[in-house]
C-alpha cells in the first residue's frame, strides 16, 4: 500500500520572539498509509501541533519533504495547497472551531464552498444523521453541548471524503462518553480506508491507534502501539 | 437510518454569498454601523446636492418673476413715454452755440445760423439718442404786405437717419408755394384755405389753417424750407435742427448732448419738456433702480450660493473621509473577531481570494444598501427641512439618476476602499498562528 501521508526528515523552528529559535520539530520522518490510524503523543511543547499543521500544509517546514497521496506539498503554491486541502484533507481541533453564525448543517457544509462536492447536501445530511445530530441540524452551534460540537466538527471534516484526517486533541475538551463517540468516528474512518493522524494526550484515545509516534523536544522516539 | 423528509428542507449548496448573509445576520450591529456610516455619507451628499439645487431653482424662479415684473413695468413705462414724447412733437433743439436762448423763449425767433449740411452730417452719423431730424429756420418778422408780426417757420420733410429704418414722418412737408398758417394769423388777415397771398414778394396759396393752440403756433407761418432760406437770404443755412429724443432710459439729455457734441461741435442742445415728461422720467428712474435692485439681488444670491457650495465642498469630503475611517475600523474589528474562523476556513481549504471576497462582498453590500438608504434619508431630511417640493424634485428631476449613480459609485468605492486593508489582512492571515493557540 502506498502512503497517504509521508514526512521525510522534517524540521521546523519557530521564532520565540526574543530573537531565539525554538526547534519545534527536528528530523521527523513519518508515513501514514490508507487505513492507518496513527497517534502522536508527547509532552506539551514537544511539537505535536506543529507536526500536524505541517502535515496539512498549513505550515511550511524549514527542511524535509511533506507529501500527501504522493504529491509534494512544498511544490505547490499557497493557493494550490488550499485547493489540495479542500479536496484531500480533513481537520479536527480541540477547540472545535465551528463557525458561530452557521447552523450545524451549514457548518458541515462549509467544505463545499471551498471544494466541488457534487452531493454535498445529501452527504451532509448523512453525516449529521450518522453522528446523531439530526435534531440539531438547524441549531446555531452556540447552543450545542461540547460533544455535539466536536461531532459537528468531525462531520465537517469528513464532508469532502478526505484521504487524510488530521485531529489535534479532539477529545481534550470532552467527557469520556463523548470522547468515545469521537474516537469511534475516527476509527470508522480508518477502517473504511482513510488515513488518520491523531495528536492526543489521552491514553484511551491512543489505545485505539494502530501505531503511536512519540515526540520529545521535536524529535521522534517511535514506540509500538499501546 | 430512517429519513424524515422534513428534517432537511433546504438542500442548498451554500456559497460565499450565503455565508456572508448569515454572518451579517449574526453580527447585525457591525453591519448596521457600517451601513449607517455609508447612509450618512450618501444622505449628506444627496442632501447637499438637493439643497443647492432647490436653492438654485428657487432663485431662478424668484428672479424670473422679478424680471417679468420689471420688464412689464418697463414696457408700460416705455409706452407711456412714447405716447408723451410723441404728443410733444420735437422736444430736442440743436442750435448754434452762440444763440441767445432768451431770444427764442421771449420772441420765438432765432438769429444765429449754422450750415444746413449739419443735418446731413447728423443723419449719416451713428447717432442713437435722437430720431426725426428736422432742419428749420425760424424768424420773427413783420409781414410787409400785411403789417402783421409773425414767426416765419421754414421747414421740410425730415432727414432720415441712415443707419436706421426710415421713420414715419411726424410732420408733413409743406409743399413749395404753399403756406400753412396759425389760427391767429388766419383770423387777423381773414385768410381761408385755398386763398392766395403774398409774402415778401412771393405768392403762396394757403394750404391749411391750424386750429387754435393757445401758443406761439397761433402766430406762425409755415413755408417750405428752401423758400424760407431764399426769402431770408439764408441759402444753405439754418437756425436749428429739431429732433425727437428716443425713449431711452436714464439721464437722457446728457447722453444726447454728449453724442451730438461729438458730431456737431459748436452747437448747443436744449430740451423742451413739460411736467408729464418729468413724471415719466421719475418712473423711468424708478424702473432703473428696480433693475439695479434686481441685479444686486441676483449678485447676492449667486454669492450666497457660491459660499454654500464652497462650504459643501469642504464638508462633504470631510464626512466621507470620516465615514471611510469609521468603516475601516469596523471592518478591522470584524476581522479581529473572526481570526479563528479565518484560520479554520483556511484549514478547510478556502483560498485567500475567497476570504477576501467574504469581507469585500460585505463591503460591497453595505455600499449598495447604504446608498439606497442614504438616498431615501437624504430626500426625507431635505423634505423635513421644509423643502418638500425639492425633496420630490430630487426624485423627479432629470438629474436624479445621475445623483443616484454618483452616490452609488462613490459609496461602493468608499466601502470597498475603506475595507480593503482589513480584508487584505484577513486574506493574508497565517492560519497556523490561530490554530496553534489553545
Ligand atoms: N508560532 C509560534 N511561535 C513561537 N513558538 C512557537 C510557535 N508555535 C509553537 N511554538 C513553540 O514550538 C514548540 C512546539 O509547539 P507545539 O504547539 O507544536 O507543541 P505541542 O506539542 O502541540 O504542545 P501542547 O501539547 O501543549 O499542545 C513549543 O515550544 C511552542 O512554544
Ligand atoms: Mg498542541
Amino acid at each position: 500500500m502506498s502512503a497517504v501521508l509521508e514526512l521525510n526528515q522534517v524540521a521546523k523552528a519557530h521564532d520565540s520572539g526574543n530573537g531565539q529559535r525554538v526547534q519545534a520539530l527536528d528530523g521527523v520522518s513519518l508515513s501514514v498509509e490508507a487505513g492507518d490510524f496513527v497517534a502522536v503523543r508527547g509532552p506539551s511543547g514537544s511539537g505535536k501541533t506543529t507536526l500536524l499543521l505541517i502535515a496539512g500544509g498549513l505550515l511550511a517546514p524549514d527542511q524535509g519533504v511533506v507529501s500527501i497521496g504522493g504529491r509534494d506539498l512544498g511544490s505547490m503554491s499557497a493557493e494550490g495547497r488550499a485547493r489540495f486541502r479542500a479536496e484531500n484533507v480533513g481537520f479536527v481541533f480541540q477547540q472545535f472551531h465551528l463557525i458561530p453564525y452557521l447552523s450545524v448543517l451549514h457548518n458541515v457544509m462549509t467544505p463545499a464552498v471551498a471544494a466541488n462536492i457534487a452531493d454535498a447536501p445529501e452527504r451532509a445530511e448523512k453525516l449529521i444523521a450518522q453522528f446523531g445530530l439530526r435534531s440539531r441540524a438547524h441549531h446555531p452551534t452556540a447552543r450545542l453541548s461540547t460533544g455535539e460540537r466536536q461531532r459537528t466538527a468531525l462531520a465537517r471534516a469528513l464532508l469532502n471524503r478526505p484521504k487524510l484526517l488530521l485531529a489535534d486533541e479532539p477529545t481534550g475538551n470532552l467527557d469520556a462518553d463523548n470522547a468515545g463517540g469521537v474516537m469511534a468516528g475516527l476509527s470508522d474512518f480508518a477502517k473504511n480506508g482513510g488515513a488518520v493522524l491523531l495528536v492526543t494526550h489521552d491514553d484511551n484515545a491512543a489505545a485505539r491507534a494502530d501505531r503511536v509516534v512519540l515526540l520529545k523536544d521535536g524529535k521522534q522516539a517511535d514506540a509500538p502501539a499501546g | 437510518m430512517e429519513a424524515t423528509p422534513n428534517a432537511f428542507p433546504h438542500r442548498d449548496a451554500m456559497k460565499i454569498w450565503g455565508m456572508m448573509w448569515r454572518e451579517i445576520a449574526f453580527r447585525k450591529l457591525n453591519f448596521g454601523l457600517a451601513l449607517f456610516s455609508v447612509s450618512a455619507a450618501v444622505a449628506c451628499l444627496v442632501g447637499t446636492l438637493t439643497l443647492l439645487r432647490a436653492d438654485e431653482l428657487r432663485t431662478d424662479r424668484l428672479l424670473a418673476k422679478k424680471e417679468a415684473e420689471v420688464a412689464k413695468a418697463g414696457a408700460s413705462l416705455e409706452d407711456a413715454i412714447r405716447r408723451i414724447t410723441k404728443g410733444l412733437g420735437f422736444n430736442i433743439i440743436i442750435l448754434p452755440e452762440d444763440q441767445d436762448l432768451n431770444e427764442m423763449h421771449l420772441e420765438g425767433s432765432l438769429s444765429k445760423q449754422m450750415p444746413e449740411e449739419y443735418v446731413h452730417r447728423l443723419a449719416k452719423s451713428k447717432i442713437v439718442t435722437v430720431n426725426h431730424l428736422l432742419p428749420t429756420v425760424m424768424k420773427k418778422l413783420t409781414w410787409p404786405e400785411t403789417g402783421l408780426s409773425v414767426v416765419l417757420y421754414g421747414t421740410r420733410g425730415e432727414v432720415p437717419i441712415q443707419h436706421r429704418d426710415p421713420k414715419k414722418p411726424l410732420l408733413d412737408t409743406v409743399p413749395e408755394g404753399t403756406m400753412i398758417i396759425g389760427h391767429h394769423v388766419s383770423q387777423k388777415l381773414g385768410l381761408r384755405e385755398g386763398d392766395e397771398t403774398t409774402l415778401l414778394g412771393h405768392k403762396f396759396s394757403v394750404g391749411k389753417i391750424h386750429g387754435e393752440r393757445g401758443n406761439i403756433d397761433d402766430g406762425t407761418v409755415w413755408i417750405n424750407l428752401a423758400k424760407a432760406q431764399e426769402l431770408l437770404g439764408m441759402r444753405n443755412l439754418i437756425h436749428a435742427i429739431q429732433a425727437l429724443e428716443c425713449h431711452c432710459a436714464g439721464d437722457r439729455i446728457s447722453q444726447i448732448r454728449a453724442e451730438i457734441a461729438g458730431i456737431l461741435p459748436g452747437t448747443q442742445v436744449i430740451e423742451r419738456g413739460p411736467p408729464a415728461l418729468a413724471r415719466a422720467e421719475a418712473r423711468d428712474q424708478a424702473r432703473q433702480s428696480a433693475e439695479d435692485a434686481l441685479a444686486r439681488a441676483v449678485a447676492n444670491r449667486r454669492e450666497l450660493r457660491g459660499q454654500r457650495e464652497a462650504f459643501a465642498a469642504v464638508l462633504a469630503p470631510l464626512i466621507w473621509v470620516g465615514a471611510a475611517v469609521w468603516i475601516g475600523f469596523l471592518m478591522l474589528g470584524n476581522v479581529r473577531e473572526r481570526r479563528a474562523e479565518i484560520g479554520i476556513l483556511r484549514a478547510i481549504g478556502f483560498r485567500s481570494s475567497q476570504i477576501l471576497l467574504l469581507f469585500l462582498g460585505k463591503a460591497f453590500l453595505f455600499g449598495i444598501l447604504g446608498t439606497l438608504l442614504g438616498f431615501v434619508v437624504g430626500a426625507l431630511a431635505v423634505a423635513s427641512l421644509g423643502e418638500m417640493p425639492a425633496g420630490w424634485e430630487l426624485l423627479r428631476n432629470p438629474e436624479a439618476p445621475i445623483h443616484f449613480g454618483l452616490a452609488l459609485g462613490l459609496a461602493v468605492a468608499l466601502s470597498v476602499f475603506a475595507s480593503w486593508i482589513p480584508a487584505l489582512s484577513a486574506a493574508r492571515q497565517d492560519p497556523a498562528l490561530v490554530l496553534q493557540e489553545e
